[in-house]
Parts: C-alpha cells; sequence; structure tokens
C-alpha cells in the first residue's frame, strides 16, 4: 500500500509529505538521507496510527528557505507545524536528524505532545566515544556501515540510482552537512536541556550502530526523566529498515502502554 | 609578462608506501610519518629557493596555505612571508591565498597581513581563497557555509584595510563591536589582492565587479580550460562594462624546462607524477565536501566526472597533453606559454618550478634555465 502523497504548506514553506493510516497523528522526523521508503515499518504503524512522514525543508522537492539555517530552526518550523496540525496530542518519532530535531522540539515545547520515540538520534555527544565521519565515507563505504547485515548494504550498492534520484540524494547530502556539519551532528546545549523532556520516551538504538555509537543510548536514558531504552541486536543505524518489525513492534507496544 | 615563482613546499621525504595505506596525503594521513629533522631541511631549501628567484630576476615570490597535509607543509603561510621580507630587497611576495572562510576571526587575517605591508613597506601581494575541501574535514569549518563566510570575511577584511576606525561589523558570521586596525596597511587604498581559483563562475563573476577587479589566476589547469576560465573573466569584464587589463589574468602551472624535450621529460617526471598521484590526488568525498560548491555546480562536476570516466594515474604525458603542466626545451615552453598569453591576454605566469619529489638541484637547475631562456623572450 502506497500513502498519499501531499503538498503540505506552513506559512512560506511547501514540502513534500507522505501520508497513510488512522488513529491519534504520528509525526515521522526523517534522517539525513531524506524519508525511507514507505515500506513495513511505516505499514505497520499505518495500521494504527496516522502517520504523516514530511520530507524536511530544503530536502528532496521540499522548499528551501534560506533563513532555516540550523537544528534550532528546524525544531522552530515543526513547532510551526504541529501548531498547524492543531491536534492536541501528537506521538512524535524521529531518527537520526530526525530524532535530533524531535528532542529540540520537546525541550522547547512539548504541549502538543503525547509520547517521544527517538531513533539513534543525533545531537549529543558522548566525550571519548566518536561518531562515524559520514561526511568522509566513500559511498560504499557508507553503505556497509549503516548495516549490519551486508545484504541490505549489498541491495543499496546494487541499485544504481535515476538521475531524478541521485540528484535527491545530493541536496539532502548538502542539507546533513548544513544541519550536521559542524558542531558534527550535535548541539552542546541540548544535553543540559533534557530534563524537560517530561513526555513518555521511547530510545531505540541498533546494537552495531557505525555511525552514531549504540553507546550514546544510555546518556538519552540518563538525561530523558521518563525515557526507557531499548537496543535492538543485530541491526546498524537504520533500525526501521534494517529491523523493521522489531522497531515498529517496540514502537507501537511502547504507545500501546505508557502513551495512551 | 611578469613572472611569479611559486612554492607549495612538498613534504619530500615522505614515504609513498605508507601514504598509500591511507585514503589521502591529507586530513587521515598520520603526522608520524612527518620527520621533523628532515622537515626542518625542506623548509630551509624551500626558503633559499624562493630567495634565489628574486636574484634571477623574478617579479614575485609566492606561498601558500594548506593544512595538515604533505602535500604542503605551510598551515601559516604568513611566518614564512615574514621570513622572506628579512631576506630580500624589492621582490613583491605574495600569499596565494589566505583561506579566508576556515578562520573565525578575518581580522587576524586583516592585521597579518598589515604587518606584512609594514614590514616590507609595501611588497605584499594578498590572496584571497576558500580552501580546497579537504580543509573543511581539517577544520570543521561547514563547507555549506563556505560562499558565505568568503564574503563575509573578505567585506570585513577590506573594510578593516580602508575604513577609518573603529568601526562595528555586523554579518551573519562575524559580528565585531571594534574594529580598528593598528597597524594601517602600508600600501594604500590597500595591498593587491589576487584570486587563485580552480574557475568556478560565482567566483570570476564576483572578482571581475569594477569594484574590486581582482586578479584572476586559473589554477592546475588544462590549457583548455585555462583558455575557457580567463576568456569568461574578460567576458564578465565586459558585461560589466569594462575591458579587463592583462594585469587582472594570469594563470598557475607546474613547469620545467632542460636542454631537450628529451632530458625535461626524464628529469621532471618524478616530480610532476608524485605531485599529482601522491600528494594531491584525494577521494571525492573529500575534496568535494557537500555545499563546498553550490548545488548546481556540484551536479555539473559529478556530470563531467562521469563522462571522464573513473580517476586513474595521471602520467607526466597526459598531463602534457592537456598542457596542464609544461615540460621541454625552453624553445617549447616558451611557445607554449606565448601561445597561451596570445589565446587569453593573460600578463601573469605562476611558475612553480619546484614540484613533488623534485630534488634541490634540478630545482636549481630549473629555475636558472627558466629565468636565462625563457623569461627575458617574454617579458
Amino acid at each position: 500500500m502506497a500513502a498519499r502523497e501531499l503538498k503540505h504548506r506552513i506559512r512560506d514553506i511547501t514540502v513534500r509529505m507522505l501520508r497513510d493510516g488512522q488513529g491519534a497523528p504520528l509525526l515521522y522526523l526523517h534522517g539525513a538521507n531524506g524519508p525511507p521508503p514507505w515500506a513495513a515499518f511505516f505499514e505497520r504503524l499505518a495500521e494504527r496510527y496516522d502517520v504523516l512522514l514530511p520530507e524536511h525543508p530544503g530536502f528532496g522537492t521540499s522548499d528551501n528557505p534560506p533563513w532555516l539555517r540550523n537544528v534550532a530552526d528546524l525544531a522552530m518550523y515543526y513547532l510551526d507545524f504541529l501548531e498547524e496540525l492543531g491536534a492536541p496530542k501528537v506521538h512524535l518519532v524521529g531518527h537520526s536528524l530526525g530524532g535530533w530535531v524531535a528532542a529540540e522540539l520537546a525541550v522547547r515545547n512539548a504541549t502538543q505532545l503525547a509520547s517521544l520515540c527517538l531513533l539513534a538520534p543525533a545531537g549529543l555527544r558522548v566525550k571519548g566515544i566518536i561518531s562515524g565521519d559520514n561526511f568522509i565515507w566513500a559511498p560504499d563505504e557508507t553503505a556497509r556501515n549503516l548495516f549490519y547485515d551486508q545484504k541490505f548494504a549489498e541491495a543499496m550498492l546494487g541499485r544504481t540510482p535515476t538521475e531524478e534520484e541521485a540528484d535527491i540524494l545530493l541536496t539532502n547530502r548538502f542539507m546533513a552537512a548544513k544541519y550536521g556539519w559542524e558542531p558534527r551532528w550535535f548541539n552542546p546545549a541540548l544535553e543540559r536541556w533534557l530534563h524537560r523532556i517530561k513526555v513518555p520516551t521511547l530510545v531505540i538504538w541498533g546494537e552495531n550502530d557505525k555511525l552514531l555509537p549504540a553507546a550514546y543510548a544510555k546518556v538519552w536514558g540518563e538525561r530523558v526523566p521518563n525515557a526507557r531504552v531499548e537496543i535492538i541486536p543485530r541491526c546498524g543505524h537504520l533500525p526501521q529498515i534494517e529491523q523493521a518489525d522489531a522497531a515498529a513492534k517496540l514502537i507501537l507496544g511502547f504507545l500501546d502502554g505508557a502513551a495512551r | 609578462m611578469k613572472f611569479t615563482f611559486f612554492h607549495l613546499m612538498p613534504y619530500r621525504p615522505l614515504d609513498m608506501v605508507e601514504r598509500h595505506k591511507h585514503r589521502a596525503g591529507w586530513v587521515v594521513l598520520p603526522n608520524a610519518l612527518y620527520d621533523p629533522v628532515k622537515g626542518a631541511e625542506e623548509y630551509h631549501s624551500f626558503i633559499d629557493q624562493l630567495v634565489y628567484a628574486e636574484a634571477l630576476g623574478f617579479d614575485t615570490i609566492a606561498v601558500n596555505e594548506h593544512h595538515q597535509t604533505a602535500y604542503g607543509l605551510m598551515p601559516a603561510p604568513n611566518l614564512i612571508a615574514s621570513a622572506l621580507i628579512q631576506r630580500t630587497k624589492k621582490v613583491k611576495i605574495a600569499i596565494l591565498g589566505r583561506a579566508l572562510p576556515l578562520v573565525n576571526n578575518p581580522i587576524n587575517i586583516a592585521e597579518e597581513f598589515a604587518m606584512l605591508d609594514n614590514l616590507s613597506k609595501g611588497r605584499i601581494i594578498t590572496g584571497f581563497v576558500r580552501g580546497i575541501g579537504n580543509e573543511y574535514h581539517a577544520t570543521g569549518i561547514n563547507p555549506y557555509f563556505s560562499h558565505e563566510r568568503y564574503q563575509e570575511a573578505h567585506d570585513l577584511i577590506v573594510a578593516a584595510w580602508t575604513k577609518p576606525g573603529p568601526f562595528a561589523f555586523e554579518g551573519e558570521h562575524y559580528n565585531f563591536r571594534y574594529v580598528n586596525l593598528w597597524p594601517r596597511p602600508y600600501q594604500q587604498p590597500h595591498p593587491p589582492v589576487w584570486i587563485p581559483s580552480m574557475g568556478s563562475s560565482e567566483t570570476i563573476k564576483w572578482a571581475a565587479a569594477p569594484e574590486r577587479k581582482y586578479p584572476f589566476l586559473v589554477t592546475f589547469s588544462g590549457r583548455d580550460l585555462v583558455a575557457r576560465y580567463l576568456n569568461l573573466y574578460r567576458e564578465q569584464a565586459r558585461q560589466y562594462g569594462y575591458e579587463a587589463a592583462p594585469g587582472q589574468l594570469g594563470w598557475a602551472s607546474p613547469i620545467y624546462v632542460a636542454d631537450t624535450d628529451e632530458r625535461a621529460r626524464e628529469e621532471a617526471r618524478a616530480g610532476i607524477e608524485t605531485l599529482f598521484n601522491d600528494f594531491l590526488a584525494v577521494p571525492w568525498e573529500m575534496l568535494m565536501p557537500p555545499g563546498y560548491t553550490s548545488l548546481q555546480s556540484m551536479k555539473n562536476t559529478i556530470k563531467m566526472r562521469k563522462a571522464l570516466g573513473a580517476r586513474t594515474r595521471h602520467s607526466l604525458e597526459d598531463l602534457m597533453a592537456s598542457g596542464t603542466v609544461l615540460v621541454g626545451s625552453p624553445r617549447t615552453v616558451r611557445e607554449e606559454i606565448a601561445r597561451q598569453r596570445d589565446a587569453t591576454g593573460a600578463e601573469h605566469l605562476i611558475a612553480m618550478l619546484q614540484f613533488g619529489v623534485l630534488t634541490d638541484e634540478l630545482t636549481r637547475r630549473n629555475m636558472e634555465m627558466f629565468a636565462a631562456e625563457v623569461i627575458p623572450h617574454l617579458r
């Protein structure tokens, strides 16, 4: 089942958005590579939630307003997004860069949040445990480092993107640099304010993540007051792809319980 | 024509077998491979070469900035320029250039150049560059904002040189309540600014603007590209409503001359091939970090790269055939330079007469023959 593809406009920014499912709204903020394919993971979530997957401003074919300059701006944009959506209680899920944006949003204003799910979020630094350098990795190295099961890497490398897809990947890479180059994938202030996240929070990490090491999960668990940490074995940086069922099951179970 | 003797100061004792165990001779090349005893000798040899260029009649001697690499040992080129001021009398000294976006306080660059200008009593030529892609990995500066930071740092430096201080500078990346340069530059209104570039259209448009008219130097490109970019600059100047002066145009090239074409090739080969294949070569991800050029420029470069096929080792013959390097008898080299001058109207030749592992002895012979057999014919 394909989700509906929409053009979603907030103030003067129009973004591409996929949306499907029934139930309470669930907003998914994607990582630096762009929205993942609408596959098993999203289908599972859409069975019970109204899933919204916007393409961040600047990514893919979404508008790229020059005044949107950093992750804090992106978090404020999504506060506008939530306000416009109007729903009183939204489940917020974010992966990697999107997890960072979600956390920045939550420390600012969580009044419209029912819960927070962070999949291998960027945003924190753990001294002594350095993140992988996705900007220096060659494409084949990137594919291999993103997955534990190399079948996924082979599949990624075996496919030549169309010219349009290649353009989108390059655009997204530009945005990744804009938001994550320096300081590399973190905001030194964020850790100081994580105590402000009072909503039920689930932190999910792939045990074998080579980009943002799973050791970071522990710090998130300690700093966010109501956080539960789940480590998925045999899994790299993309649990929603590599362990789609396990990741969806964890999220659905969490939303059924604490967050209802 | 005017002739600049340009140096990169490569670390020649580099173990090339070890070098190729790493992804580049930049950023990640372990500095355990640098031997300070050998390195100190390199500095002395190279400074001697630069000083000797004055005696040989070069108009300008030039240094440049690179970071965390065996390709060039001048992370702080102004230190070398300062030493050169003390050992030379009349020759112009060019710093080509300082990489503006890589610093968080461009006033330091304005101050240092002003000091050098005073120390040399006006012999300084400054150069403004963005640094190559590798340097955004080396410094952590975000390449996405490279162009913005460059423009803003430039505006700040020129204002610091020319506007009565103190004044406030209010930018996006740089903000200073007090800009008040002590010392002010010796040359008025400010030292010349040259723009070495790989030829991006954004840079050409900016450098040629009537309020700047900065000399534009195409670096390390084949003869067709050099001609194309220099003529783009001329065309851009016409669009601005003026004719570019010869002194606004130049190009840089590794050059080697010897008695015969054959001997020149034989003697230059190791130096040229190590320059391009061992010192300069870097993977795409390091050279072209996202945002370093505009999205459209990056797309064009990717397409061009695809059309050319996977990069192979550059041989001396390939580099000669494309006109990226000039190697041969004085007559061969003279003719090639004259052709490019006539095709572009350029006045400045930035000659790199030491390159890669080229020895002191061969460098000296190259410099002497170039000065005796090439320069006088093209002045």
